[in-house]
């Protein structure tokens, strides 16, 4: 996709810059020609997009890559411009970043934490990637964005959702748009009082890595407080398939509410499972028996069928929303894919967006420059109301969604209501909570 | 009490599972010398047979109804299988609702075909390989199956859910004169019985029927079979195929337990390879009877109470029972002398 276009006025801009380069003084050129990694030299821009393509979370991967595709396709001045046109920001014009063509290399994470560094790797070091973004589990977005902290380019984390990725493994490259474990404990807790009562009983199963650590201290911590107890806290191996016998005690334990702080197979697997053992039928302390999904993906919802029904959990964005950003997103996505876009492809279409909008504030493709502009940075019309990128930890703070699985579908894709929309100051947190506490942001890397 | 009871009932399905995929693998191992590790792999297609039928139940064709919108606020389209259209709607809904029992029928001959095509084409030429070449090649014939299925499933777990009837569970603590519960789903108490029937059937059949005769002196001494004149080949192909149905049958049954992914063949498979060697290589009843212990071991190691004693038992116990029965027995449970003893 080389531009070969050869213009005389282009040459003339070429020669002269060229020029004036040959005329500073050497420690000046020196200096400017190595300002950071892959700085853009030609009349193109290349993003990575480093996504799960094969692996358990392939389908999010591919969800996320055709939402990359359509913001590169906006960025670059093709379709209807998406959220382009609600967007708070009006830096983007539709004529590439900073005006350069915007392209982009992709990767397979795998969803492994040491294949998406090797991939996010290639891209920086062999197809001059400027920026690495995506990618759909915590322990992923950890190590990349510890990655592209070293190798001095930014990374605008895809789905992850562990209080980590923003709390103790912070990176001053890094940058996060998708809510926290925190946040989705914050904005569920009320709804839960409010339906369930404040004398529950819960009893959590636990995926055994970085995400379910923090999302089973979140809502413990946030449904103690609100005088529930909590019975048992079970963690399971991440490698788990058959979650009956991790079910089974949940009967006779005294629990009449089960937490899954699953995600993914594990989630369609013990919700499943769950249902199947008839704890939705239970009545137990003479109370319904009560199962609370604390992150929910519509993508995984469809794999659990039938079970999500009435099940509350939180979601980072839905495409059912009715503001003007929303409904702009789900019909540029839905013309051209025939369905709506899941929370991974909002979400990285957004943070795609940012970042191109970033640079061309300030002017430059440098990640110091960037994160400046990035920082402490207040928008709107991206679907998420207003946002604010927090300059203390680089999260972003919006409102959140509290959703339902739908009693009577309309469509395959209706499955999740929402319930209500968390305003944000609900959910907001100070930078040295101490579930984030621990590891510094350091200072931003340029890199070269 | 009630909780190890729970666990025992829990122990038998998962069991019911390594039984049947490891008196599949045995079987190959007994009559070809094979170690089969894409076994697993068969497992997880007989699931998908189940969600393919479902599928084929659920094909439809769309009618435009102008009072609905769909969420681009077109116009939205009606979907109506075709089987309620051509049998009526109740029995099209009954076929659907039946879908994953209805499997059983479409699976059995098309994983004969597939144990046929996997022998004939692949496997075959490996007999006089040593077993490291054999484990390759099956192994990454497991990769490519599953690979296949992906792309054409995707990565995603599917939901197959079993008839209506046997949603729900059953309570076994009033039966048992508990004053607890002690539920058990409806379909898990299916399968396990529906595992101990394709059991019996193999067992009936390699014992009572000539073919079955054959095949046992086969495994005791294919040469001197071979010798009497008879094309032991032939009749081992025709045992891959039966051990692949059985794989297949297995996973069919299994879909609603736990909704289909591509993998879920990998995540059984090396357990059963445990359970073979714990049983003892070569031994059809070794097999299923280390597939229903481990099974119970491992549902009882996740237990709070045991996990808080020893954490992490849950994942590592089929292991350490293992070294221990290989330790004190090392042919196995029910091995026999002179299998894998050159």
């Amino acid at each position: 996709m080389s531009n070969s276009n050869f213009t005389r006025r282009g040459m003339l801009k070429t020669s002269a810059i060229a020029g004036a380069g040959f005329a500073a003084p050497t420690i000046f050129t020196a200096s400017s020609a190595a300002a950071y990694t892959n700085e853009p030299t030609g009349s193109s821009v290349t993003l990575g997009f480093n996504v799960p393509q094969s692996g358990p979370y392939a389908d999010e991967g591919a969800d996320e890559l055709r939402a990359y595709e359509l913001a590169v396709e906006h960025l670059n001045g093709g379709g209807d411009g998406g959220m382009m046109n609600t967007f708070s920001s009006k830096e983007l014009t539709g004529n590439g970043i900073l005006g350069k063509k915007v392209e982009y290399v992709t990767g397979d994470t795998q969803t492994k934490s040491d294949a998406a560094r090797a991939s996010a790797k290639s891209m920086i070091e062999k197809d001059g990637a400027v920026m690495i973004t995506g990618g759909s589990s915590s322990g992923v977005a950890i190590a990349v964005q510890g990655l592209c902290q070293e190798a001095g380019v930014i990374f605008m984390a895809g789905l992850t959702h562990s209080n980590d990725t923003t709390g103790k493994d912070k990176k001053a490259n890094g940058f996060r748009h998708f809510f926290n474990g925190y946040m989705s404990a914050a904005a569920l807790a009320p709804v839960l009082e409010a339906r369930y009562g404040n004398d529950r009983n819960a009893y959590h199963l636990t995926a055994d890595y970085t995400w379910g650590w923090t999302q089973e201290e979140s809502i413990a911590a946030a449904t103690e407080a609100m005088g529930w107890n909590t019975v048992n806290k079970v963690r399971t191996p991440l490698a788990s398939t058959d979650f009956s016998s991790y079910i089974a005690p949940v009967l006779n334990s005294g629990a009449d509410v089960l937490v899954l702080n699953h995600y993914g197979g594990n989630m369609v697997n013990s919700l499943t499972n769950a249902v199947q053992f008839g704890l939705r039928e239970k009545v137990i302390n003479n109370k319904n028996f009560e199962i609370v999904v604390p992150l929910f993906s519509r993508l995984m919802a469809r794999g659990a069928g039938e079970n999500v029904k009435g099940i509350l959990g939180s979601t980072n964005w839905h495409w059912s929303l009715q503001d003007e950003a929303s409904k702009a997103f789900v019909k540029s996505f839905g013309t051209k894919y025939g369905f709506p876009p899941s929370q991974a492809a909002h979400t990285v279409y957004c943070q795609t967006l940012l970042y191109a909008d970033a640079a061309q504030r300030a002017g430059t493709f440098n990640p110091c420059g960037i994160a400046e502009a990035l920082e402490g940075y207040e928008f709107d019309g991206l679907g998420n109301g207003k946002t604010l990128y927090r300059a203390d930890d680089h999260q972003c703070f919006k409102d959140v969604l509290v959703v339902r699985g739908k009693e009577n579908p309309t469509s395959e894709f209706d499955l999740l209501e929402v319930v209500e929309v968390t305003p944000v100051d609900q959910v907001m947190y100070a930078p040295d909570h101490p579930m984030f506490a621990g590891g510094a942001l350091g200072t931003c890397n340029p890199g070269a | 009490m009630d909780a190890i009871l729970l666990q025992i009932l829990n122990g038998l399905d998962k069991g019911s599972a390594y039984a049947l995929i490891a008196l599949g693998l045995t079987l190959i191992f007994g009559t070809l010398g094979v170690v089969n590790f894409a076994h697993g792999a068969l497992f997880m297609v007989g699931a998908f047979v189940a969600v393919t039928v479902q599928r084929l139940f659920n094909w439809s064709f769309e009618t435009v109804d102008p009072t609905k919108t769909d969420f681009l606020g077109n116009p939205a389209k009606v979907k109506t299988p075709y089987v309620e259209s051509w049998f009526g709607p109740e029995v099209g809904a009954a076929m659907i609702d039946w879908s994953v029992p209805l499997a059983i029928l479409f699976a059995i001959p098309i994983m004969i075909v597939v144990g046929f095509v996997m022998e004939r084409g692949l496997i075959k030429h490996f007999y006089k390989r040593p077993h490291a070449d054999q484990i390759l090649v099956t192994f990454g014939l497991a990769i490519v199956v599953q690979e296949i299925v992906k792309a054409y499933y995707g990565a995603n777990p599917i939901p197959t859910p079993a008839p209506d009837v046997f949603k729900g569970s059953f309570d076994f603590g009033p039966l048992l004169g508990l004053d607890t519960s002690l539920a058990y789903p409806y379909w898990r108490l299916v399968y396990f019985g529906f595992s101990a029937a394709i059991i019996g059937a193999v067992f009936a059949f390699l014992q009572f029927t000539t073919f079955g005769l054959v095949v046992r002196a086969g495994m005791a001494d294919r040469e001197t079979v071979g010798l009497l004149g008879i094309n032991i080949d032939k009749k081992f192909t025709i045992m891959f195929g039966i051990a692949a149905a059985v794989a297949g049958l297995a996973g069919v049954m299994y879909a609603p337990i736990n909704s289909p992914n591509y993998h879920m063949g990998m995540d059984f498979l090396v357990l059963s390879f445990v359970v073979v060697v714990v049983g003892g290589m070569g031994s059809l009843p070794g097999a299923v009877l280390a597939g229903f212990m481990l099974g119970i071991l491992e549902s009882i190691a996740s237990m709070n109470v045991i996990k808080e004693l020893i954490p992490g038992i849950d994942q590592i116990i089929i292991y350490v029972v293992a070294i221990l029965i290989l330790l004190t027995r090392p042919r196995g449970l029910m091995g026999r002398k002179g299998v894998m003893e050159d």
